[in-house]
């Protein structure tokens, strides 16, 4: 078995790379997928808490890389879900205690037992960002649709070809169709367009991704969440079934139907 | 109260709203941002201007500069080529 290594970055941080990087894995694994999570922002580690994993860890991927500790030790498994398990980031090191040659070992021998490895990449474009990608086959760039998020995408889908990495998707995360609808957002046309790379999907902006990570749940778990069917879309996507792009108002049905009610009204 | 409503469900707001002033400007940091992500390309670009342009027209070759700027609602690449002479007899 061969997996696919595939690394979530995005320049910017705050714009959902660990979201999506949690809610991806967990809907791959309810498709029937082995995946592993690796958490490589060291430091600053939150896939843990995300997940809800946070009082499982006891080693970290420093320990494995410097060579004291079995990798099955290391990986923690989520019993919630068959087939999922997180390597969670270091706390207390520095982002230097990793380099890329050992992080493209890791991944090369993670994904001999998976068939899906998620990297959760740290913002930035340092050495963490350069140890996220350094072993991944493809890359989700994650942007919100706002000018600094899309200038550092932009910027990232260059590195990231820079360094022979050709098959980069984009996610478009926390959309507001309300704003997009008047105006004051930009819509997934005009990214696409302006980044011309390849759209995996769209989330929209949703409070359940705030409740969910409060209850370490991720929202794909809540079958009622959009942003939740959104990442379950996606999920699909990655797992080679064609999915379509949900009309970015489908949640806006009422509105319309009281704007036309109304203007037969005035008439 | 009619017209708050016909506001409130009017759909045609966008043609003034913040977008377009973000697309914009979008288009223009990242038109620079490419660029110094690749110095050799402006280069080049000038290498190859001076090539084209001294078979018409005399020029003054290290005073060449070429910048690019934002128009209207586009990107312009704008050149400043003094010019010394012009050829005789070409057409
Ligand atoms: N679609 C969304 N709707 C609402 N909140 C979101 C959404 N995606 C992310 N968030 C929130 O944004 C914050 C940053 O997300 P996170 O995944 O930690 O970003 P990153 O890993 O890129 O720094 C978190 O508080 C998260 O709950
Ligand atoms: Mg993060």
């Amino acid at each position: 078995m061969k997996g696919k290594v595939i690394v979530i970055t995005s320049g910017k941080g705050g714009v959902g790379k660990t979201t999506t990087t949690a809610n991806l894995g967990t809907a791959l694994t309810m498709l029937g997928r082995r995946v592993v999570m690796v958490d490589t922002d060291i430091g600053l580690r939150n896939l843990d808490v995300v997940m809800g994993l946070e009082n499982r860890i006891v080693f970290d991927i420093v320990d494995v890389v410097t060579g004291g500790t079995k990798l099955k030790q290391a990986l923690i498994k989520d019993k919630r879900f068959e087939g999922l398990y997180l390597l969670p980031a270091a706390q207390t090191k520095e982002k230097t205690a990793v380099s890329p040659h050992q992080m493209k070992t890791l991944c090369n021998e993670l994904k001999k037992e998976f068939d899906f490895v998620l990297v959760d990449c740290p913002a930035g474009i340092e050495q963490g960002f350069k140890n996220a990608i350094s072993g991944a086959d493809e890359a989700i760039v994650v942007a919100v649709p706002e000018v600094s998020s899309v200038r550092d995408a932009d910027g990232i889908v260059g590195l990231l070809e820079a360094a022979g990495l050709n098959k980069n998707q984009l996610i478009i995360n926390r959309i507001r169709p309300r704003m997009v609808k008047r105006g004051d957002m930009m819509d997934i046309e005009d990214m696409i367009d302006i980044l011309s790379v390849d759209l995996l999907g769209v989330v929209p902006e949703d409070e359940i991704v705030i409740v969910s990570t409060n209850k370490g749940e991720p929202a794909v778990m809540d079958t009622s969440s959009r942003a939740g069917d959104a990442y379950r879309r996606i999920a699909r996507r990655l797992n080679g079934e064609e999915v379509s792009m949900l009309p970015l108002n489908h949640s806006e049905g009422l509105m319309n139907k009281f704007r036309r009610m109304f203007k037969m009204a005035s008439r | 109260m009619l017209r708050f409503l016909n506001r409130l469900f009017s759909r045609d707001r966008d043609k003034g709203g913040s977008k377009n002033v973000a697309m914009e400007r979008l288009k223009l940091v990242l038109v620079h941002d490419r660029v110094n992500a690749c110095p050799q390309l402006l280069e080049a670009l000038k290498e190859d201007l001076i090539r084209v342009i001294r078979e018409y027209i005399e020029i003054d070759e290290t005073a060449l500069d070429i910048t690019f700027d934002s128009m209207e609602n586009t990107v312009a690449l704008v050149a400043n080529i003094p010019v010394l002479k012009i050829k005789k007899g070409l057409v």
